[in-house]
């Protein structure tokens, strides 16, 4: 019995609208076979993990303000990825756009105009934008890897963070604690319940990107130089600027990202702050299958897996490490399925 | 359908009553920075969570929640408020603004905030006065120390680290004023990796006495590979070091944990800001090993003083490193000073970040 | 004369200082040798496994757990290096066989190991195993990552298998039509990736710190994928690297001994900060670069017949 693949004349679009709701489906499996291992009782595992999220209010206003820096940075990766460019340090950008933002705070605790909110923003996505140039610089000019630059620069910028949160940054009042002073007045972001402005900003900023990738040369160009590399440049396409154009994006979308999350959940600067969002928004982007408008829909279904995780640990006593597994097994299982979209499977020998 | 469930739910809310009296079954719940399996901090508080469930039997329910990084905290401890917890413990000093958040939404539920600084009628601060313990460690390294150096594996510049590497050495200076002590940062709580590498590069700069602040017990694994002492940490490693271990500080949380769960139960639950110490028992020091009699000796006395408030590590007048005296001579120094410390004593050899 | 005595009296003085340092930097260095080359053979036939940082994990707990169960540590040493094998033959078959994109693969194989560590790992947290035993310091480990370098080099560069390797990674079009089995060749080469990073994973559990934390790895399969890039694919150079790499970090710790007031944290730095200047320079002439570069590196290789 010899599993053979078959390249399909052209991608098959009934497979790729069914794969995911098929890896959704063998990861829902998986879920059942390890609450059988712990002696849970599957159904009521699931329930709590999947379903008890969405049902009260409490938890559903959670649901969203997990999801928010994800979906925004999957958004960001989504295209960057599509374009063959390889930012695997959106976690450090992430952390740069929240020091950035949370200068304000530290160095200007009275200004408290609307403006300072827009500021303060606006100094996330540079700080962003800035640490994710630097890979792109490298790449560009020196053809370094930037899987792995971007990767280093990771436990720089955290490092860096830390340094400064605990030094320069500390609050005086704070009995040397390594925190800054809170924040607060404008340089807090308003909220409906827990749900703070970023869940806008999300929406947002994923469906005009979606526009741009479906829609307008700029997403036709990126895509063309993922896919086809020499076909773009025959069409002019500078790989050269598409490097620099998606760690911008990408870049400044995770340090809007971190912007957010210090400005309207921690609401101050402190260290240890390495929340990994930035490496589950990879998933996030492979889950949406690379496109912007796909990632608000995984980023929800991944920040599930989050909350259910957290539920799992108070009422069924599993350790939040099955969510990590449910985490790579999803991503895991969705990758094998997308092979059935550009493959067709038949049994029988090679020719 | 909907109208049946409304209809139960509204009827458990009426028999459910208010907290007004004494419950008759309390829900007391942890939130824990790492796992209950790393043999240091955590495992210390779980430990403390069994004795609240063996001394109290079915008068209460305990509930714990493992890995919550401090960043995201606020979501854990509020879910434990809503799922019915009444004392919830929030064991890292990270948890601080995230307890008072929820426990402002939470009036009704009781928060315990260790190693914190700020209160709410229902928020209190708890901590252990550890660097009793390690004064005697100091005093310890001194006496068994060939080469008058000791290494600190030091995790983060807070006041609680700080604080202990102080009593550390003022203990070993009141057996060897020249006492040396070299300290390495290794910017994390819990990395055996890190810590067994810090532990050969100090024991490479000459200190044969190892003590650390971090939880694993890789300083004491690679101090007993070199022939060399090291103290425990949060919990008797004597069985990673059995011709390495002189002591360690071993956290017991069970007695305080006891006494603050039946004051829910009785109702007499206040917000303090408690620091208990050796004298309540919740600082203990494991039992003395690899040594000789008359420094054992020596160290049993050391302790009984501490425990019994005859000797107080922190009295003054202490000489900080910039050379300037803190405290009334014979007096202690004030706690509040003691909870903020940002300076070294005088002999080590080292900058703190300010 | 005097002076000449002197000095050799300090050196020999300060010999032990020496010696402890040089072997706390040989046990940096051997786990990132040791996954790196097993990486550095899975990419000179073409494939780029970034799974490396998962099946490094996934062996140290492998490692641990039955050092644990059986009370010894060689037992111990082969579970490391089968669970590290076993987690990437599942990365091999996603993308050898289902033609899944290897980068994502890649990290989805990390973080299944990174969860499935913990959850095996779960109840060993904590407990003391049977240490690996070692001379001054010297384990059999830290002798076979030597032994490993000098066989990788001789086998790619000397033998017929090592050529076939590399053909098949520089052009696997060609390669096939010559009659090499491009995808079992490469599966054969991902399963020893994946058994160098496992064993270099139960290195750090088994020998280094005889103790299982969760992310105890912290990052070194990262770092042995940029070494893999650093040495420009040879193994000689990338024993090199390794031993900058854990030079480096282990100075960045007797720095601070020697209390200069530079921050921890800033120190800490130097080590990723290096990796990203060698890999600039390395990267930058880009002739050197694709001299070595396995020209097919990342790409799925579907038969035409």
């Amino acid at each position: 019995m010899l599993l053979r693949l078959e390249k399909r004349a052209e991608r098959s679009s009934a497979m790729a609208l069914i794969s995911p709701l098929v890896a959704i489906a063998l990861t829902l499996l998986f879920g059942v076979f390890v609450f059988w291992l712990r002696g849970v009782d599957p159904l009521h595992g699931l329930y709590v993990y999947f379903i008890q999220p969405m049902t009260d209010e409490w938890s559903r206003e959670k649901l969203i303000v997990k999801a928010i820096p994800l979906v925004l940075m999957a958004a960001g990766l989504a295209i960057s990825y599509q374009a063959n460019v390889w930012n695997i340090g959106a976690e450090g950008q992430f952390v740069m756009g929240a020091l950035a933002a949370g200068l304000v705070p530290v160095f200007f605790p009275s200004w408290q105009t609307p403006e300072v909110m827009v500021v303060m923003l606006l100094l996330g996505v540079i700080g962003g934008m800035v640490w994710g140039l630097i890979p792109a610089v490298l790449r560009v000019k020196f053809h370094a890897n930037e899987i792995l630059t971007s990767l280093m620069l990771v436990y720089v910028a955290r490092l860096v963070f830390d340094w400064l949160v605990r030094g320069p940054l500390r609050d005086p009042q704070g009995h040397n604690f390594p925190k800054t002073v809170n924040f607060a007045g404008w340089q807090v972001l308003p909220s409906w319940g827990d749900i703070h402005l970023g869940a806008l900003l999300a929406v947002i900023l994923a469906l005009a990107l979606g526009f741009m990738v479906l829609r307008m040369m700029k997403g036709f160009e990126l895509r063309t130089l993922g896919t086809a590399p020499r076909a773009g440049r025959f069409a002019g396409f500078s790989a050269d600027k598409a490097v620099y154009f998606c760690f911008m994006v990408s870049g400044a979308l995770a340090g809007l990202a971190g912007a957010s999350d210090v400005m309207g959940v921690g609401r101050q600067l402190q260290t240890p702050y390495e929340p990994n969002y930035g490496f589950v928004a990879i998933i996030v982007a492979f889950l949406g299958r690379l496109n912007p408008v796909g990632a608000i829909l995984a980023g929800l279904l991944l920040a599930l897996t989050f909350i259910g995780g957290e539920a799992a640990q108070t009422t069924l006593h599993i350790p939040d490490k099955i969510a990590k597994v449910f985490q790579g097994v999803l991503l895991f299982f969705v990758l094998a399925c997308d092979t059935l979209i550009l493959y067709r499977v038949t049994w029988g020998k090679q020719k | 359908m909907k109208k049946l469930l409304i209809t139960a739910a509204l009827a458990a809310m009426a028999l459910g009553g208010t907290s007004a009296h004494a419950a008759d079954k309390v829900k007391a719940c942890w939130v824990y920075l790492g796992a209950i399996g790393d043999a240091g901090w955590t495992f210390g508080h779980d430990v403390g969570r069994k004795q609240v469930e063996k001394e109290l039997g079915d008068k209460v329910e305990t509930v714990y929640v493992e890995n919550v990084a401090e960043a995201d905290a606020a979501g854990p401890i509020e879910r434990l408020a809503r799922d019915g917890c009444k004392i919830i413990f929030a064991t890292s000093f990270g948890y601080m603004e995230p307890t008072l958040q929820v426990a402002a939404k939470y009036p009704d539920v009781k928060f315990e905030h260790a190693t914190g600084f700020k209160t709410a009628p229902n928020v209190t601060t708890y901590n252990a006065k550890f660097y009793q313990g390690r004064y005697v460690q100091g005093l310890l390294a001194a006496k068994t120390s060939k080469t008058g150096t000791a290494g600190y594996i030091a995790t983060f510049p807070i006041p609680e680290v700080v604080m202990g590497i102080n009593s550390f050495m003022l203990g070993a200076q009141s057996v060897n004023p020249n006492f040396k002590l070299k300290i390495i940062w290794i910017n994390s709580w819990f990395d055996p990796g890190k810590e067994g590498d810090a532990t050969k590069v100090l024991i490479s700069q000459g200190a044969d006495v190892i003590a650390q602040h971090s939880d694993s017990a890789a300083p004491m694994a690679v101090a007993q590979e070199q022939g060399k002492f090291a103290f425990g940490q949060a919990q008797d490693q004597i069985k990673f070091g059995p011709k390495a271990q002189l002591t360690a500080n071993v956290d017991n949380w069970g007695p305080y944990y006891v006494r603050r769960v039946k004051q829910v139960l009785d109702g007499s639950w206040k917000s303090e800001q408690s620091w208990d110490g050796m004298a309540e028992g919740t600082v203990v020091l494991a039992p003395f090993t690899n040594m000789s009699d008359d420094v054992k000796a020596l160290a049993q006395k050391t302790y009984d003083d501490i425990k019994s408030g005859k000797l107080e590590p922190f009295t003054g007048p202490i000489t900080k490193q910039d050379g300037s005296t803190i405290g009334e001579p014979g007096k202690p120094i004030p706690a509040g000073d003691i909870l903020g410390t940002n300076w070294y004593v005088k002999g080590i050899d080292d900058k703190l970040p300010q | 004369m005097d002076q000449l005595y002197a000095i050799a009296n300090w050196f020999v003085s300060h010999a032990g200082s020496f010696y402890a340092i040089a072997i706390t930097i040989v046990a940096a260095s051997t786990p990132l040798l040791i996954a790196a080359l097993g990486e550095l053979v899975v990419e000179r036939s073409g494939v780029l496994n970034l799974g490396v940082e998962g099946m490094m994990i996934i062996g140290a707990v492998t490692g641990f757990v039955a050092t644990f169960l059986s009370g010894n540590p060689y037992i111990g040493i082969l579970a490391a290096i089968l669970g590290g094998a076993l987690l990437s033959l599942l990365f091999g078959f996603l993308t050898l066989t289902l033609l899944a994109n290897q980068v994502a693969t890649g990290l989805a194989i990390t973080l299944l190991g990174v969860g499935l560590s913990s959850l095996i790992g779960e109840s060993f947290v904590g407990q003391p195993i049977q240490r690996l035993p070692s001379f001054y310091g010297f384990n059999i480990l830290i002798v076979m990552s030597f032994v490993l370098t000098a066989v990788v080099s001789w086998v790619l560069f000397r033998t017929r298998l090592g050529l076939m390797v590399r053909a098949v990674g520089d052009n696997h079009t060609s390669a096939h039509a010559m009659g090499f089995s491009v995808i079992g060749l490469r599966y054969a080469c991902v399963a020893f990736g994946g058994a160098c990073a496992g064993l270099a994973g139960g290195y750090l559990s088994i020998a280094d710190t005889p103790q299982w934390v969760e992310n105890m790895t912290a990052g070194r399969g990262w770092i042995a994928l940029a070494l893999v890039v650093f040495a420009t694919w040879l193994p000689k150079r990338l024993l090199f690297g390794a031993y900058l790499f854990g030079t480096i970090s282990i100075f960045s710790f007797t720095v601070q001994t020697f209390a200069w007031g530079i921050p921890s944290q800033l120190l800490s730095c130097t080590p990723y900060l290096v990796t990203v200047v060698a890999l600039v320079v390395i990267s930058r002439n880009k002739r050197l670069l694709r001299a070595n570069t396995p020209a097919c590196l990342g790409q799925a290789f579907v038969a035409d017949r």
